[in-house]
């Protein structure tokens, strides 16, 4: 299943992306979509349990994504 | 009666803010509002770019805003969230609370923004006097980098 991954601030600069399409097994938690980038350029600035977000709402690493889902990697928040 | 969460990219107008939270029942109106500092972390600053997850920062404000009017006995809560560029002294966020009584309005305006910083996915990055830009992380440094 494909599973789109939002990049954000920077975390988007480091990766080098704003958007990754990253293909998964079924039953694949966020945990596992992070593990599955962390070969990629500039992955090793990410922390190693970044905040997450699974349809626009904040989520666990444990969460099991399904297929469309939208997860996105939250850096340390800095609004105000 | 009005409750008003937004994002805006053009200059924010702080009387509008003020008059959406405009009611014959607040013995309190107030205003707090978040500039752009020309100084942060001994760097002199010449501006910030704010940029957000937007639809998931719209869903987290419209939720404090909610939270926040459930919490404190007042309808009238308006926040005002700007992104894009900004220029030093530039207005970053507006928050106005109308109130039956000060303590109230006092309470709700601190716990509004306090929950915006830690959970509105919003992030800013510094432009330097040196011509240098930086992304802005606050974790770990209790309130180093906010402009507020």
């Amino acid at each position: 299943m494909t599973i789109t991954l939002l990049l954000f601030a920077s975390y988007a600069d480091a990766l080098g992306a704003s958007t990754l399409d990253v293909e998964l097994p079924r039953e694949s938690t966020v945990g596992d979509v992070i593990s599955a980038i962390r070969s990629r350029h500039g992955a090793d600035r990410l922390p190693p349990r970044p905040l997450v977000a699974v349809n626009e709402r904040y989520a666990s690493l444990e969460s099991v994504v399904e297929e469309g889902d939208e997860v996105a990697l939250i850096p340390p928040v800095a609004g105000g | 009666m009005t409750s008003l969460a937004s994002l805006v990219r053009e200059a924010i107008d702080p009387l509008e803010v003020v008059r959406a939270v405009a009611d014959p029942a607040n013995g309190a109106v107030l205003l707090f509002l978040g500039a752009v500092r020309q100084v942060n972390d001994g760097r002199d600053v010449t501006g910030i770019d704010y940029a957000a997850y937007e639809a998931m920062a719209q869903r987290e404000l419209d939720a404090i805003v909610a939270e926040g009017v459930a919490k404190f006995g007042t309808p009238d809560l308006a926040v005002v969230h700007r992104l894009g560029e900004l220029a030093v002294e530039d207005v970053s966020v507006a928050i106005a609370v109308g109130h039956p009584h000060r303590d109230g309005a006092y309470a709700l305006s601190r716990w509004v923004i306090e929950e915006l910083k830690r959970r509105v996915p919003i992030w800013k990055r510094e432009h330097y006097a040196d011509g240098t830009r930086e992304w802005v992380d606050p974790s770990g440094r209790e309130h180093a980098g906010a402009p507020t």
